[in-house]
This record gives C-alpha cells, structure tokens and sequence, in this order.
C-alpha cells in the first residue's frame, strides 16, 4: 500500500486536506459559536455558506461587484437574512425543546436549497478565479488562491478566537452561554446579543461561501454535502469550544486528505469513524475539557 | 397586618409591590404579595424554605414572567417588562445562587455589568471596597472561595448605579466571620444610600442590618415589623419560621 | 365516542375501499412510510430519543428482503422478515454503542452509522452500488398465494400495516410503555425507583429499528428495487417530517403524517423542485403553529369543543382546560 506513493500525490492531497480543513473550521466554528449560546443545532449553516457563494456569483454577473467587494458584502446580506430567521422562526421556539429549533432550521434549509435550485438548476456555476497562477515549490505545484483561502482562514480562526476570549464584547458572550438571565439582570438586552450572534455564525458561513466559490463552483446542493461533515467536525471538537471546533476541522480535513491518498473511497467515512471514537474516549468532545455528557 | 406599622407614603415608597401573584407553569407560587420598600431603607422579606422569597425577587426582576398584580418602581409599573429594562430603570439583583461565571476571569466578572446611570460605584471606589478581589483579578471567577464569589457577586452589582439592590441570602453557606465582613458591607451601602431588598433565612444576620423585617409564609405577606418590635416580639416570629 | 375513535373507523373503512378509486403503488407506498413513521415516533414521541439516520433501518431491510428473495425463493413474509431482523440486530449493535449518551450527540452517533452504513451498501457488490438493486420478485404469500397483482399485494401490506400499529400500540400502552414515557420525561427518576433507563430504552430502539426495517422490505417487494435513496438522509429527514406534521407522541399521528407527505410528493412530483419546499415550508409552519401536528391539533379541537358544550350546559367546568404539553391521551 505505501510503495507507489508519490511525494506529490502525498503534498497535494495533504494540501488539499488542508484546504478543505480550512473550510471546515470556518464553518464548525460558526455553527460551535452558535450552539453555545443559543442551544441550536443550525441546520441552515450549510444554506447559509451556499448563499454567500450564490450571492457573491449574484453580485459579480447582475451588478459587477468582483470578488474582493463580494468579500464583505456577501456575508453582511446573508448574515442580515439570518437575524430576520432568527427574529421570526427560532426567538418564538427558544423556550422550547430544542429539538424545534433544529427542525426550524433545517426546514429554512430545505426552502433555501430548494428555490435555489429551483431557480438556478443542480448544476454548479463556475466562479472565476480572483488569484490565477502559482508557485512551483519542486516537490509539488502550489495555486496562489488555495494558498490565500488557507491564510484567509487562519486569520479568520484566530480573529474569531481573540474576539471571543479576550475582549468585552466576548466576555459578554461568554457570560451569556453560562447563564443568559444573569446577564440580562445586569441591563444588557440579551435578546439583541443572541440574535447578532447568530447573525455572526451566519456570516462566517457566508465568508465561507465567498471563499469556496471559486475552488469549488457555485451550487445549490453545495450545502448539504458539507454540513453534515462540519456536524461532525463540532461534535469531535467539543460543543462548547471554539477553538477546538477550528482546530478538529483543520486536523479532519488533513485526516481526510491522507485518506484519500491510502484509501481513497473511505475518505467520505472516516470522519464518522472518528466522531464514533471520539464520542467513546471523550463524549463532551475532545477539546472540551469535562467528561461525560 | 400590623395596625401600627406606619402605611408608606406614594413618594416614600421606592417600590410598591401590590396583590402580586406568580405562577411556575401551572402552580401558583405567590398568593397576593403586599409591601413597601422605603427610599434608603433596608428591608428584609424572612420566612421558611420555599415561602416564595426568591420568587418574590425573581418577579420584580421580571425573571418570572407568570404574573398578576403590580409592582411599581419609582411610580413605573415594572410588571411585564423585560429583565434588562427593569435593570436599566435602575434595579439590580444579586441571586441566590450568586451566579459567577466559571469562563470569565475575576476581573471580567466584575466589570462585566455595563454602567448603566450615575452613582454606582467607579472602579477604583470598587477595589477599595473590595480588596481581595483586585489581588485575584486574573484566576477564574469559580476558582474563588464562596465568601469572595458572594463579594464579587455583590460587588459587580454596584457598578451599574442602581440604587435598589436585590439581595438574595447572601450569607447562606458561609462561615460566621465571613457573614460579619459582608453585614458590614451591607451596612456601609446603607450608609451609601443605596436601599436594599434582602432575602434571609438567617434571622441573626437580618437583625443586625434591617430596619423593617416582612414576614413572608406560603405566598403572603404575614406580618411587617420593624427591627424593634422584632427585637421584643421575637418568640412570635420565631414561630413563623419555624424555628 | 371520542374523536379517536371515529377517525379509526373512518380510517378502516377508507383503506378498505381505497384501492379501488386511488392507485394501489401509491396507497403501499403510504402503509409502508406509515409503518416507519410509526417506529420513528416509538423512538422520538415515546422514548425522546431523536435518531438521525433511521433509513439506515429501512433501507438496510430493504436490499436484504430484496436480496433474500431474489437469490431464494423463499416466500414473501419469509423475505420480509429476514429484512426485519436484520434492521434488529444493527439496531441492537448501534442502540448498544450509542445508548448511552443523550440529545444531540445520540443524534450525531447515529447519524455518523447511517453515513457508515450508507458507505458500505455503496461499496457491496449485491446491492448493485450506484444503480440500486433491480428486479426483487414479488414472491406468494405462504408460498401460495399469488401477490403479483397490486390489488392483492395491497391487502397484504395493508394486513401487515395493521399487525405492526397494533403491535405498537400495545407496546405504547402497556406497563413498558408507561416507563418508557417515564424515561423520556424524567429519566433521573425512572433511574431511582431502581430501574435501568439505558436498558429500557435499547430494547425501544430494537423494537423501532425492526419495525423500521420490516417496513423497508414491505416497501421492497411493492417497487421491486431497492436503491440507496432508501438509506440516505433525505429520507432520514422525511420520516421526521412526516411525524411531527402527524403529530409526535400521538398513534395515528405517522399514518396521517406519511399520507399527506406521499400524496404532496405524488402530486408534486412534476413540479421540480417544489416538492422539497413545499416539505419545508409545511415543516415550519407545523413547528411554529401546530406543534401537535394533525392529529394533536383535531384532538385538542375536539376536546375543546366537547369542553365548550359541558359548559353551556351549565356542567361544572370553572376554568379552561389547560393545554396537555404532549398527547399521550390521543394515543
């Protein structure tokens, strides 16, 4: 099994790993902020990444914007959609099971998904690449633009990370994930704060999006491919950290990248194998630092 | 009701508290609860495990939501608001639990209460209040001992520039020492003019700050004595709680 | 006589009848999801475990029956079985691994095997991969009777529909079932009256994974191909919808959920995409409006209408009948 293994097979699928892991972490952190404060599973989280590729594609071909403005634009438009779903469908449920929650938003899901492809067809839109060309490092051939996604993402991850453990505004959410009522005894509209960190979770997914349309075409069923992955990614990396959310996804995309140089159809799977072991050896997650669930 | 308890005046009262009624899903909590709280007074409601003091507080807080009846604030009525429109009018609560937050460091948990109007307390007027607190600023806010998570939680709270605090049963748990630093502090907020609402169990520590005392006995209000006639009526009130 | 009551005999007589005037493949196609949805409801309405990936069941039981028959020339019921007990047993081994934990990552664990399970049907050379398996026999009933027609076909599923709710009913309304529901509300409890929850609720998740399989291999021998849309999550996520839009925790609840979901589709189908939205936007309004789905919501009607004529007939009643949270009364 090992003998035939080129050196650049073995680079470019650990860089492709790598690349995929940045998307993972993107997203699992996103959807890991998400579910700390408000208990919900957000099921939209793989709608909401299709979206920001879509409405970066939409604002390139219907009103020229290039890549660079659909960087911002994209995640503030899909992230204002997500605080109007968070304001109308999951604040009513909050008292609920959360359970409901999670049906609410894989519901908007299917709705999304569906009017999409209804709209646009299955079939992926290629996205011009903003960054063509690269560089020839001998043992392999490194895209300019896969390099920046993974730089983009490491900024995006370690932004995130500081924003949320050492500033006010992170303290606020960090008190808030403990006990939301307590906070809102002390005058702070916590009402307010969960739905714009929802609406931030939403926007790191759009980012995602934005970044991935021209890696991997713009398509409506990009979504659901991806989401149940970064399901798995959150729940190895423990439900209540952040951090480890980022670094499982960027390790599991590595891990898939190997996979797929030794075994290459079980790459698809061996996330779920090692959710399974994971959940075994640590059920809180491995990062989360306590025990049983 | 005591006939020789002095009725509150509208513009004596800092908060009103008339017929009030609560409900935890379907059972009723609070039967018609009736009482004053007096500008720069320190008012304690005492009772029984489970008499609805917490609750009492909880639903001025706006935290239980199942309500009829009225409270008033300062001639507003408080009842139906939002927790934190309540806190910004200018009351703040310090719970039962105390509610230190184990992923924020001791300074974090401090100043993590937003400033809300004038006359709380600055930062440094803060540390000086509450010295260990400043030496321990950097570990995580649980790592404390319960007499300094009771004094940060207590502490936090004077940030805001409410004058009403809501306290309830700090000294539950504590050693005796630590119970005479924190009646000491609680008596110099009075002095401070800030009014206090205290929930307590421990009758020994009421005495020794309240000026009136509201008994409180399976939603009710019972009685309302002043620290005098608790003083001289005390095998009554005894009764009360049971002891 | 209660509202129940009447929409069972309305039921009866409907599906009696019902082949003659509505297309018999479509009709098997309801009984068959009806019986999924009623082992999902076991697993979420009764026990409040919510699985992710229960067309690992179905789907499963479905390439198995139509394996056995193909290769066999065993009898229908034969095949089906073998369908059934095969959906059991990893129901037992999956149940056993993830049992132990609660809410989402009981949820996670099972979907991460369905995904495992999905990946090895792909891979099998008998399933055929990609393309599914064709041509599954519609073997005689007992050996004898002749099933090929889908009028006869269909009062056989229909039988086999019948004995699964009964079983399911009997099961919800007897003294396991009234722990079970226990555990589901307050398991800390069950667990010091000296109970073993984990042991109650593996031994629901058997039962719900085998009646989920006993469906597929029905669904097999209506169709005659198997394919691995039967294990994938869309059909995952349609049982949930079908449920909650009959009605968690109610009995007839999954018979009106998966009807009204197979008769949209069907209706739909030209339509493209507009079936799965359709799907979404009933979901949501369900969730936001009538989370006792069908069956919950006419129940409660029906309660409050018969409460609203005690009362005008001056009969006792002094305060409005508070809303039961969940519907074990409709059950």
């Amino acid at each position: 099994m090992f003998e035939n293994i080129s050196p650049q097979l073995l680079f470019g699928q650990v860089l492709l790993g790598l690349i995929n892991g940045s998307f993972y972490a993107m997203l699992s952190m996103g959807l890991a902020i998400i579910f700390g404060l408000m208990n919900v599973v957000n099921f939209a989280h793989g709608a909401q990444y299709m979206l920001g590729a879509f409405v970066a594609w939409l604002l390139l071909t219907y009103l020229g914007v290039p890549y660079w403005g659909a960087l911002f634009i994209a995640p503030v438009v899909v992230a204002a959609f997500g605080m109007v779903m968070e304001r109308l469908v999951l604040r009513p449920l909050q008292n609920l099971d959360h359970l409901y929650g999670l049906l609410a938003t894989y519901a908007i899901a299917l709705i999304v998904e569906g009017l999409v492809r209804q709209e646009y067809g299955s079939t992926g839109i290629p996205y011009e690449n903003p960054i063509p060309g690269g560089v020839n490092l001998g043992f392999m051939f490194l895209p300019y633009y896969r390099l920046w996604v993974v730089v983009f993402s490491l900024v995006t991850c370690i932004g995130t990370w500081l924003l949320i453990e050492h500033t006010k505004l992170g303290a606020y959410l960090r008190a808030a994930n403990e006990k939301p009522q307590i906070v809102e005894s002390f005058g702070i509209n916590v009402p307010k704060m969960i739905t714009l960190t929802y609406g931030f979770g939403v926007g790191l997914a759009a980012l995602s999006g934005v970044l991935a349309a021209p890696i991997y075409q713009v398509s409506p069923s990009m979504g659901s491919g991806i989401i149940i992955v970064v399901f798995a990614v959150v729940v190895i990396g423990g439900m209540g950290s952040i951090a480890g959310a980022a670094v499982t996804g960027y390790l599991l995309g590595v891990v898939e990248g190997l996979t797929k140089v030794f075994y290459p159809e079980a790459a698809s799977v061996v996330i779920f194998l090692f959710m399974i072991i994971a959940l075994f050896l640590r059920p809180a997650g491995i990062f989360s630092g306590r025990e049983a669930a | 009701m005591n006939s020789h308890v002095r009725p509150a005046t509208a513009d004596a009262a800092m908060l009103q508290v008339s017929d009030l009624s609560a409900w935890y899903a379907e059972s009723r909590v609070l039967h018609g609860m009736n009482f004053d709280v007096r500008q720069g007074e320190l008012l304690t409601l005492i009772g029984r495990n489970g008499a609805g003091k917490t609750t009492t507080l909880r639903a001025i807080m706006g935290i239980v939501r199942e309500l009829t009846g009225s409270i008033r604030f300062q001639s507003d009525e408080i009842v139906g608001r939002r927790t934190y429109e309540i806190a910004r009018r200018g009351i703040a609560y310090c719970p039962e639990e105390r509610g230190i937050f184990s992923s924020l460091s001791v300074r974090e948990n401090m100043f993590l209460p937003p400033v809300l109007q004038k006359g709380g307390l600055s930062d440094n007027e803060l540390y000086a209040t509450f010295p260990n607190l400043k030496a321990r600023a950097s570990s995580p806010g649980t790592k404390l001992s319960g007499g300094e998570q009771q004094m940060l939680a207590i502490a936090r709270i004077l940030r805001t520039g409410s004058r009403l605090l809501l306290l309830d049963e700090p000294s539950e748990g504590l050693a005796p020492v630590i119970v005479k630093e924190i009646g000491e502090t609680i008596l110099k907020l009075k002095a401070q003019g800030f009014t206090i609402l205290l929930v307590e169990q421990n009758l020994r520590f009421a005495r020794k700050v309240a000026d009136r005392h509201v008994v409180v006995e399976n939603g009710k209000v019972v009685d309302i004595l002043t620290n005098t006639e608790l003083e001289s009526g005390m095998d009554r009130v005894k009764s009360y709680l049971g002891v | 006589m209660t509202t129940n009551r009447i929409l069972l005999i309305l039921l009866a007589i409907f599906a009696i009848a019902a082949p003659f005037f509505l297309y018999p493949v479509m009709l098997m196609t309801v009984l068959c999801f009806a019986v999924f949805a009623c082992s999902f409801n076991l697993l979420l309405g009764y026990t409040g475990l919510l699985c992710f990936g229960h067309a690992m069941f179905f789907g499963t039981a479905a390439y198995v029956t139509g394996y056995v028959l193909k290769t066999t020339g065993v009898s229908v019921e034969i095949g089906i079985l073998a369908g059934a007990v095969t959906a059991g047993l990893i129901g037992a081994f999956v149940g056993y691994l993830a049992i132990r934990r609660q809410g989402i990552q009981f949820a996670m664990i099972t979907l991460a095997f369905s995904q495992l399970i999905f990946f090895v049907l792909l891979q099998s050379d008998f399933t055929g991969g990609e393309n599914g398996m064709q041509g599954i026999p519609r073997a005689p009933l007992l050996g004898v009777v002749d099933l090929t027609d889908h009028l006869s076909h269909y009062y056989f599923i229909l039988a086999l529909t019948v004995m699964a709710v009964f079983v399911y009913y009997r099961v919800v309304h007897s003294p396991y079932g009234e722990v079970l529901k226990a555990v589901r509300d307050n398991q800390p409890r069950v667990e010091s009256l000296g109970f073993n929850p984990e042991r109650i609720k593996l031994v629901s998740f058997i039962i719900s994974a085998t009646m989920a399989g006993m469906a597929g291999g029905m669904k097999a021998t209506v169709y005659g191909f198997a394919t691995l849309t039967d294990v994938s999550w869309l059909v995952s996520g349609e049982v949930i919808l079908m449920t909650l839009l009959g009605g968690l925790g109610t009995l007839t609840g999954p018979v009106f959920g998966s009807a009204i979901i197979i008769w949209l589709n069907d209706e739909l189908s030209g339509l493209g995409e507009w079936a799965l939205i359709t799907q979404g936007v009933i979901l949501l309004v369900v969730i936001i409006f009538f989370r006792r789905g069908f069956v919950g919501e006419i129940s409660a009607l029906g309660r409050l209408l018969r409460q609203s004529r005690k009362h005008e007939r001056g009969g006792g009643v002094e305060k409005a009948e508070a809303v039961a949270p969940v519907n074990d009364a409709a059950g």
